[in-house]
């Protein structure tokens, strides 16, 4: 029996379609992907090793961790009070909030980035007032956290707002006639449902934020080994000609990142299954 | 990662209207209306608000000075430049891998899906990083460039190069999904009937897809104007040279010259507002159900050429 590659069908293009995909998809990111992974084998296990726990690095590492979960966490709290509110409630302009929520994906980084600053610094608008309570936003690692925030937003409300829209009300009032609060009825019968997508949510913040450049360079203020944040460290290796040291970072942002769509994928499986299954 | 932005066709009813028992009292509801929007305040609309008032600052006058500065005018006719090529390459791609994707089944299929994807994942330093690696002086391919004098890195190849990895899925995922549903019915309905491979593409196929093609290019087109990261990392900062619009906002904010650099900022917040009312548009236009229903009128149309 001969192998199958393609099943027939009377469309015609697929040879040149396929071909062009496949070249282009080559040029653009497969090939150089693979530069970075065989730039990183060329330099050794242990010089590579030495790059990526050394204090410096560790500490951008935690940083970028630490300020992107936090991050995330926050926009899965409030995210999912704000999608809630847009798929459950009518209030006036609720339309332009819908659209504005996409705020962070449409405004280029260093805008967000300079404005974040300026807003945060010390004679700021918002940074006058945290300035007496002893709070110094811009230039610390709060500041990192809060552009962090900003550029996870969109990501659980985009996610929860279709499960919020696909909630079967029959539920809910099957909970409220058998005698359940709201309060129980959201954490027994909704959370669970739109839990998945919660999770979507949060992984895809959180990614989000891990790779963050733009809009966290100006607030950082950049001091080693406190504000800086590991794409900052590339960044600096590169004007250093150390390529080696830049990529070996890189590498192991890249294979965070891959681990974290992947886990993305589980959860959507295991959801599907879930639905399926009973 | 921009995953989620996606078409979003259902419709927007929730069904809970009108049933007492399955919603919140009414003090309650204000209540995390108030926090909806105060949130949203803090981290959208102070910002956004903040550009604005920035970059008008000392006055009108100055405004329209930062913006007539040479170095300034070559930004934007930079960042015109690589949206220019960026956005018409990617949608052709867009459109190839749809029709490969969607209309035939091949081995390996979900595997090219995913990698469609990868860019988003990919960190914008680690994008402009991997084209040092190639095409940098001690990449691959630098020994054969500088023997050929011919500039890719810290020059404006590399920029559009970066542009277009950061800016690679966009099309492609929206129009994908939407193919896949629409099935081969139309296609083959054409094609029996004697159309030409190209024919029903531009006949039928394309119109079909329209608004997903129009979504896909509204976003990809956001991102190659306004990509800072990546292009930061190939670019090289040559003011009037090799700065795009978000890079020469850096260097402006970076010279202390914070009027300038907001003036420019503003231009690019303006692109995102636009953005943003262009994508809800179409949002609202392609969720009226079969609007214009193509496919009938155009096979009969097709049935009388033939």
């Amino acid at each position: 029996m001969r192998l199958r590659i393609k099943q027939p069908s009377v469309l015609p293009g697929f040879g040149l379609t396929l071909g062009f995909t496949l070249l282009y998809l080559s040029a653009i990111v497969l090939i150089p992907l693979a530069a970075l992974f065989l730039k990183s084998a060329g330099m050794g296990w242990s010089s590579f090793w030495a790059t990526v726990t050394s204090p410096r690095v560790v500490a951008a590492y935690k940083l970028s961790f630490g300020a992107a979960a936090i991050g995330a966490l926050i926009n899965a709290v409030f995210g999912f009070v704000v999608a809630w509110s847009l798929v459950r409630y009518s209030f006036p302009g609720k339309r332009i909030v819908d659209a504005m929520v996409d705020l962070p994906f449409a405004l280029p980084t260093a805008v967000s980035g300079i404005a974040l600053t300026t807003l945060y610094s010390r004679n700021g608008w918002i940074g006058q007032y945290l300035e007496p309570l002893g709070i110094q936003a811009a230039f610390s690692p709060l500041g990192v956290t809060i552009a962090l925030t900003f550029i996870g937003l969109p990501f659980v409300v985009r996610t929860l707002q279709p499960a919020l829209e696909d909630l079967d009300p029959d539920m809910e009032e099957a909970a409220a006639s058998l005698g359940a609060s709201r309060w129980r009825t959201l954490r027994r019968v909704i959370l669970p449902t739109v839990l998945p997508s919660l999770l979507t949510g949060f992984a895809l913040a959180f990614a989000r934020a891990l790779g963050e450049y733009g809009s966290v360079v100006f607030i950082s203020g950049n001091m080693p080994m406190r504000t800086e944040i590991a794409p900052l460290l590339i960044v600096a290796k590169l004007e250093q000609y150390d390529y080696a040291g830049a990529t070996a970072i890189a590498v192991v942002m890249l294979l965070i990142s891959f681990a974290i769509l992947l886990a993305i994928n589980v959860i959507q499986w295991v959801a599907s299954r879930h639905r399926i299954g009973g | 990662m921009a995953g989620t932005i996606a078409f979003r066709t259902g419709s927007a009813s929730s069904g809970a209207a009108g049933r007492p028992a399955i919603t919140e009292p009414a003090p309650v509801r204000w209540a995390l209306i108030g926090v909806s929007l105060s949130f949203l305040g803090l981290f959208l609309l102070i910002p956004l608000a903040g550009v604005f008032v920035e970059a008008f600052r000392k006055g009108a006058g100055a405004f329209f000075a930062a913006l007539r500065d040479p170095a300034a005018l070559a930004a934007v006719k930079l960042t015109l430049l690589v949206a220019a090529i960026a956005v018409p390459v990617n949608c052709v791609f867009g459109l190839a891998a749809s029709w490969a994707i969607a209309k035939f089944n091949f081995v390996g299929k979900n595997l090219l899906i995913t990698l469609i994807d990868l860019p988003f994942a990919v960190s914008p330093v680690i994008s402009g990083l991997i084209y040092i690696l190639v095409y940098g002086l001690h990449g691959w391919l630098g020994p054969f460039l500088s023997a050929h004098d011919i500039e890719i890195i810290f020059a404006v190849p590399g920029i559009v190069l970066a542009t277009l990895f950061v800016t690679f899925p966009f099309v492609a995922r929206e129009v994908i999904p939407l193919m896949q549903v629409q099935g081969n019915d139309d296609e083959e309905a054409a094609i029996t009937l004697g159309a030409g491979g190209l024919q029903t593409f531009f006949r039928v196929t394309l119109p079909n897809v329209k608004w997903a093609v129009l979504y896909g290019v509204i976003l990809c087109n956001a991102r190659a104007m306004g990509e800072f990261g990546a292009v930061s990392v190939v670019s090289g900062h040559i003011r009037g040279k090799t700065s795009t619009m978000p890079l020469h906002v850096e260097i402006l904010y970076n010279e202390y010259n914070f009027v300038a650099a907001f003036a420019v900022a503003s231009l690019l917040a303006l692109l995102a507002l636009a953005t943003l009312a262009l994508k809800s548009f179409v949002e609202w236009r392609s969720r009226r159900p079969f609007a214009e229903a193509p496919d009938a009128a155009v096979l009969e149309d097709l049935s009388h050429e033939h």
